[in-house]
Order: structure tokens, then C-alpha cells, then sequence
């Protein structure tokens, strides 16, 4: 028999929790055991008093799939908010990248030269290597990424999207 | 600390087994004024026991257990627990702090173990937040969808010296579970109830859970409307069995009126009750010609299943005293819903739950019979019934009748073998004058037979009531019905004799061979004082019917056992 599966669209949504041993593992697992996808997830303490903290989740499906992640995100004890970042209308994304190109002559210089094209900064070098560092949205990242392929790319580290909305309203 | 936050908060009986890692509370427990302790005989039947206590009383069930194989062995309570939410809190010890993540002895890692089969857990690592997180945790428990909340205490932090006061008010700092239902929501449900031409209420286990309110108050909705009633599993007894309104249980093992109303219904009242797959069956022929209102306190439970037309998010109880509130403000007068119920007459005189029987003195029992007379014998004593799970699970479910709400303690969402007897075991030491009996099959009872010893011990006046068929019935009847009658490991083998055993443990031991005895086996089990184990035999190959099959509709059930074909394709063979 066939196992069907169902594509969706990508949402980032925006989750604070109280900054406590577990709640990491408590959210992924969730969506492991509910069979929802994670494309990227970030998490970093937000809060003066290291209280709260703000997980970045970028997941996809169907939107009743989504409405479901939300409700049972929001269900959890530790979990202060859900929002759909793509609901409340616009919303700035950012994801870094730190990637590493080897290679001397021609390719070298291609490389440079790309880099500068999409406003990566060089942030260490030798003789016969570069760590770019490249910050924007994750389709610029992935474009950057495959043009490096051509030109020595040895490494590559991304931190995932963190996102927020537009505007002067906090969350 | 543990102990004295444990009084503060309410509690009189703690369920539990002792080992190393819990020894200090063990001995704050020795010889205490109020907090009564029953030791059971195996951690599972502790969490189970706190649940038939919970699930009979309402209040939260506390279990205690070590750390380790005591945690470990207390997960598929909890699990339970959370499939069926009960609020139970459960105490687990740990190794101390210096130890955690060394392996040692008996160390598991508990708050990773339970992460996810509790609504919540904590690891406490500060003597100080120990008073403060027993209070949050009983909050967490009761408030909002109930659940099983766990706390594993390493043993150092058991014997640390803390600071602890009663807290005033207790307010968890995210979580706020929406109890009051939004007024718009209510006043538009109302009117889609008014208007109504075929409606019906389904409900669930969130109205036994709101409490005893909560039935009134739905008893007096129906009342109103003249609409018909079904309900789940977990929701029997919400609603009085005799009543001319009840249609009996629906889904899977429901009656053939509940499921065809359900199906032919143009507006279904779901309350507290999350349309779980037992009760749709295939879902996209699932009631297409209505429209649904979702009362739930878990909104996470809503559209999950099946999209519906008006979410109320609230206490079901709380919902439905504003919807009869609604009711009589507009003025509304029950519809005349003559023609629908001369639909649900004729799916009535199918008379779906009748058997074949001999009648003769020597003829054997039919397992249905057998419930019907325990039923009839023990009516107006306003017994507590648990059953463990299978087929006699169903058929107490159908012939069983129910007026009152925590009277029916069953396993529903997880389907645990081995949950009714020690489920009764604590309905019992929560209701020490009340009659309680676990219906129970042959192979369940023996997951938690151990629990006898309990029984003795306290002295409980537990009744056991086996259905004996010799088969896993329930799963010789799916293999009858989808593989051909291979009756793979699912016969009763090697059963010990039930009489002799409740004599090993000083019960009285009752067996029932033909329908002769039956009624005077019965009665002398209830007149009996102490803990009876009645080994009823009954019809080994009885079946149990109407049934819908994985993966068919409503509509499509079958009546009776001649209808089974014995073969199913591999998209049914995957449901289960």
C-alpha cells in the first residue's frame, strides 16, 4: 500500500517559553512524535532576567496542519506564545552564514568577487582559503551556497531563520 | 517537605511502592495521621489505582514511586492518564543531583523518559522551589484538559532543608488554560441548535471530567432541545441510560441508531469528546450532511480530526450552563423533531445489541447475558464498574447501563490491559462503602493479577467479575474478521484455576458454568463481605457486535457474526 503524504506551504512561527532544562526537547519532540516537519529551528534566551526564551520554528504543511502545530505548541505548559509569522502580514527574515571556500588563482578571485556581489564580508583568511560571512534571507543563502560550490566551498555553517514581524507592535 | 506540602494540598491516600531513591519520603509517610499509603504490588497498578481514585472522586490521584524500574514501570499509567485525562500527580525519586547522568544505580533519566506521556514534568534540583512546584504541579494537574504531571526528586534535594510556605495563589507563569466560553461563539451555536432539523449530542469524557455539574447541566440541554444523545466511552454516564433520549454508545462498538443518526444528522453537538478514530470510522464518510459545534477545553482538539462549523474553547460544564442560559434568553422552544425521531425508531427496532442465546439451564453463557445479569442484579446499588480491555470491555460498554457520572472507569484512549483491576482497587479505597466490580476478561486480569495482594492486605471488598472465554477475544475477532481465522498467540493458554488462586490469597472464589448458575453465582458474589473473584465461563467464540470495521463508515456496520467476510485489503489490514 501507499503512504500518502501532503505538501504545503512554509510558515515561520514565532514561540517564547520559559527559558527552562527541557523545553528544546519538549518542542521538537513534539513534532517528531506528530510527524510535522522542522526546516529550521533556532532558540536563544530574549529576556533581561534570562526568563524567557524565543524559538524560531520554520515548518510547512497544509494549513490545517499548521492551525494544528499552533494549537499544540500552544498547549504546552512552558509555552507563553505561538504566532504565525506569515498571518500577521509582512515580517523581516535573516539567517547567517559562515562558509568556508579553499582554492588559489581564478577561483580564488571568483570567489572574492561573488562575495562581494551579495555583501558577504570576510571574516578570515590564508593564503589559499576564505570564511565568508553572509547574512539575509535563507533563498539568498542558499544561492550564495551554490555558486560557492563552483568556486572551492569546503564548509558551510547556518544558523537557521530567525524572523520577526514588521512594524512598531511587539508580539 | 514532600509530606507537609502533601497535606496542605489536600491529600489523603498516596499509591506507591518504596526503594532506595524514595526512602526519605518513606519515612516522612511512617506512621502518618492522615495520608493514608497503599502499597501496591507492582508501580504500574499504582498508577492505575490513582487513577480509578481520580476517575471516581474527581480529585487528583498521587503516586509515589523510586526512581529507575519504579519511574519506568509507572509509564503506561501515565500514558493512560494523559490519553484519558485523569489528574494524577506522580512523585518519582532520583539519584542524588551529584549522581544524575553517571548511570548510576537505578538511575533513569525520568524527565526524558515522560517528557511526553505527561502534561507536564520537573526535575528539582533546588530544595527551594520543591514547595512551590508540588503546588504548581497539583494546579497544572486539575486545571485546563486534566493530565499527569510528574516530579522526580533526587534524593538529596529529598533530605536538603528548603524553605516552604503555603502559597496564597497559585498562578503558573504561561500557563492559562481558557476555561469561560466566548459569548459570540454561544450565541451563535444556540441559534444553529434552534434551527435544527435533525440534530444530535455526542459527547465525551470532558463532561464526566468537568464534574457532576457539568451532567446536570447537559441533561437539562437535552431535555430542552428534545434532541437525541450518544456518547463515547469515556463520556458514559453523563447521561442516564434509561432515558427515552439515549441512543447508547457510538463508534466502532456503538449502537446502529447512534451511528446512523450520527451519520444522517445535520448538526452534531460534540462536547468535550475529540472525534477520535473508535468513534468516526472513515472519515470522509463521517456525518457529511451536518454542521458541528466542537465544545472543548483543548483547542488543540479542535479541527484536529474532523473541521467543525463553531469552536466553543471552554470548561464543557461552564459551556453548557451558557448555552442553556442562551436558550431560555431567545426564547427558544424545542423544534417539533417528530420526523427525526421516526428515523431513529426505525434504526432503534434493528434492536442492534440482541444476541443469539439458548435458554436451557445447562446451555452455556453468553458473555452478553452475563454483564446483563450483573446489571440487573446490581441495580439501584449504584455500583463502580472498571473493565479491563477487550471484548467484555465492549460489551459492558453496550449492556451495561449508566445514570450517574464517575460510576464507569474504563481505559479508552491507550486501551491498557491490566487497568481495571487496580483502577478498582482505588475506586475502592476512594469508596470504601460502595460497591465496586471489575468486569473483566481472562487475559487483562492477568496483567496486574498481582494486585490481589493489595486487595488482602487493606482488606478491600473488591468484586472481580471475569467474562472467561479462554481467548484475547478482541484480537481473535479482528483475526477472524481480516486473516482468515489464523489464530495466531491469541488463546488463553495455560490459565490458572481463579478459585483456587483466591483462596491462595484469602478471597472468595466463585465459579459459573452454565446459565443455571448464573444469577444465584452473581448474587452471592454481591452478598459475599470481602474481595470475590467470580470465574465466569461463558461462550468461547462469541463475538462482539454491531461493529463498524477499520476503515468502513458509519453507515457500513456489521449486525450480525454472519456478515463477516474474513479477508480485508492492505489499506484496512493498516488501520487498527
Amino acid at each position: 500500500m501507499k503512504i500518502k503524504t501532503e505538501a504545503g506551504e512554509r510558515h515561520v512561527l514565532a514561540v517564547t517559553v520559559d527559558n527552562e532544562a527541557g523545553i528544546l526537547a519538549k518542542i521538537t519532540g513534539l513534532f517528531s512524535a506528530r510527524g510535522y516537519n522542522i526546516e529550521s529551528l533556532t532558540v536563544a534566551d530574549i529576556s533581561a532576567d534570562h526568563a524567557l526564551s524565543r524559538i524560531t520554528i520554520v515548518t510547512s504543511g497544509p494549513p490545517a496542519v499548521i492551525d494544528q502545530i499552533i494549537a499544540q505548541l500552544d498547549r504546552l505548559v512552558p509555552v507563553h506564545s505561538v504566532t504565525d509569522l506569515a498571518d500577521g502580514g509582512a515580517h523581516v527574515e535573516r539567517e547567517i552564514a559562515l562558509v568556508k571556500v579553499a582554492g588559489t588563482g581564478d577561483k580564488r578571485i571568483e570567489a572574492l568577487r561573488m562575495a562581494d556581489v551579495f555583501r558577504a564580508k570576510v571574516v578570515d583568511t590564508t593564503l589559499t582559503s576564505f570564511i565568508f560571512e553572509i547574512t539575509g534571507t535563507s533563498d539568498k543563502v542558499d544561492r550564495f551556497i551554490a555558486l560557492m560550490r563552483e568556486c572551492g566551498l569546503v564548509e558551510v555553517g547556518r544558523t537557521g531563520v530567525v524572523a520577526i514581524a514588521r512594524g512598531p507592535e511587539a508580539l | 517537605m514532600v509530606v507537609q506540602a502533601l497535606v496542605d494540598l489536600g491529600v489523603d491516600t498516596v499509591f506507591g511502592y518504596p526503594g532506595g531513591a524514595v526512602l526519605p519520603i518513606y519515612d516522612a509517610l511512617y506512621k502518618h495521621p492522615t495520608i493514608k499509603h497503599i502499597l501496591v504490588r507492582h508501580e504500574q497498578a499504582a498508577t492505575h489505582a490513582a487513577e480509578g481514585y481520580a476517575r471516581s472522586t474527581g480529585k487528583p490521584g498521587v503516586v509515589l514511586v523510586t526512581s529507575g524500574p519504579g519511574a519506568t514501570n509507572a509509564v503506561t499509567g501515565i500514558t493512560d492518564a494523559l490519553l484519558d485525562s485523569i489528574p494524577m500527580v506522580v512523585l518519582t525519586g532520583q539519584v542524588p543531583t551529584t549522581l544524575i547522568g553517571t548511570d548510576a544505580f537505578q538511575e533513569c533519566d525520568t524527565v526524558g523518559i515522560t517528557r511526553h506521556c505527561t502534561k507536564h514534568n520537573y526535575l528539582v534540583m533546588d530544595p527551594d522551589r520543591l514547595g512551590p512546584i508540588l503546588h504548581e504541579a497539583f494546579y497544572i494537574a486539575t486545571h485546563g484538559r486534566p493530565g499527569p504531571v510528574v516530579i522526580d526528586i533526587p534524593k538529596n534535594v529529598q533530605v536538603a532543608t528548603g524553605t516552604y510556605n503555603v502559597p496564597e495563589f497559585i498562578q503558573h507563569n504561561s500557563y492559562r488554560p481558557q476555561v469561560e466560553p466566548d459569548a459570540d461563539a454561544i450565541a451563535r451555536a444556540i441559534e444553529m441548535i434552534a434551527a435544527a432539523e435533525r440534530p444530535i449530542f455526542y459527547t465525551g469524557g470532558g463532561v464526566i471530567n468537568s464534574g457532576p455539574d457539568a451532567s446536570a447541566a447537559l441533561r437539562q440541554l437535552v431535555s430542552l432541545t428534545g434532541a437525541p444523545i450518544t456518547s463515547t466511552l469515556m463520556g458514559l454516564g453523563a447521561f442516564p441510560a434509561d432515558d427515552p433520549k439515549w441512543l447508547g454508545m457510538l463508534g466502532m462498538h456503538g449502537t446502529y441508531e447512534a451511528n446512523m443518526a450520527m451519520n444522517r444528522a445535520d448538526l452534531i453537538i460534540a462536547v468535550g469528546a475529540r472525534f477520535d478514530d473508535r468513534v468516526t470510522g472513515r472519515l470522509d464518510a463521517f456525518s457529511p450532511d451536518s454542521k458541528k459545534i466542537h465544545i472543548d477545553i483543548d483547542r488543540s482538539s479542535i479541527n484536529k480530526i474532523v473541521p467543525v462549523d463553531i469552536a466553543i474553547v471552554g470548561d464543557a460544564g461552564r459551556a453548557l450552563d451558557a448555552l442553556i442560559a442562551a436558550w431560555s434568553d431567545k426564547g427558544h422552544k424545542a423544534r417539533d423533531l417528530g420526523e427525526w425521531w421516526r428515523r431513529v425508531d426505525g434504526w432503534r427496532a434493528t434492536r442492534c445489541l440482541d444476541f443469539p442465546e439458548k435458554t436451557e439451564t445447562d446451555a452455556d453463557i453468553m458473555p452478553q447475558r452475563a454483564v446483563k445479569a450483573l446489571f440487573d442484579a446490581t441495580r439501584g446499588m449504584d455500583p463502580i464498574i472498571t473493565t479491563e480491555v477487550g471484548q467484555h470491555q465492549m460489551w459492558a460498554a453496550q449492556h451495561f447501563g449508566f445514570f450517574a457520572p464517575n460510576r464507569w472507569l474504563t481505559s479508552g484512549g491507550l486501551g491498557t490491559m491490566g487497568y481495571g483491576f487496580p483502577a478498582a482497587v482505588g475506586a475502592q479505597i476512594a469508596n470504601p462503602d460502595r460497591l465496586v466490580i471489575c468486569i473483566a476478561g481472562e487475559a487483562s486480569l492477568q496483567m496486574n493479577i498481582q494486585e490481589m495482594g493489595t486487595v488482602s492486605q487493606y482488606r478491600l471488598p473488591v468484586k472481580i467479575f471475569i467474562l472467561n472465554n479462554e481467548w484475547m477475544g478482541m484480537v481473535r475477532q479482528w483475526q477472524e474478521l481480516t486473516y482468515e481465522s489464523r489464530y495466531s498467540n491469541s488463546y488463553s493458554d495455560s490459565l490458572p484455576d481463579f478459585v483456587k488462586l483466591a483462596d491462595a490469597y484469602g478471597w472468595t472464589g466463585i465459579r459459573i458454568d452454565t446459565l443455571g448458575q448464573l444469577e444465584d453465582g452473581i448474587a452471592k458474589m454481591i452478598e459475599t463481605p470481602g474481595p470475590v473473584i467470580v470465574d465466569c465461563r461463558v461462550a468461547k467464540l462469541a463475538n462482539c457486535f454491531p461493529m463498524i470495521p477499520s476503515g468502513a463508515a458509519h453507515t457500513d456496520m456489521i449486525l450480525q457474526p454472519n456478515d463477516i467476510t474474513g479477508t480485508m485489503d492492505d489499506e484496512a489490514k493498516a488501520l487498527v
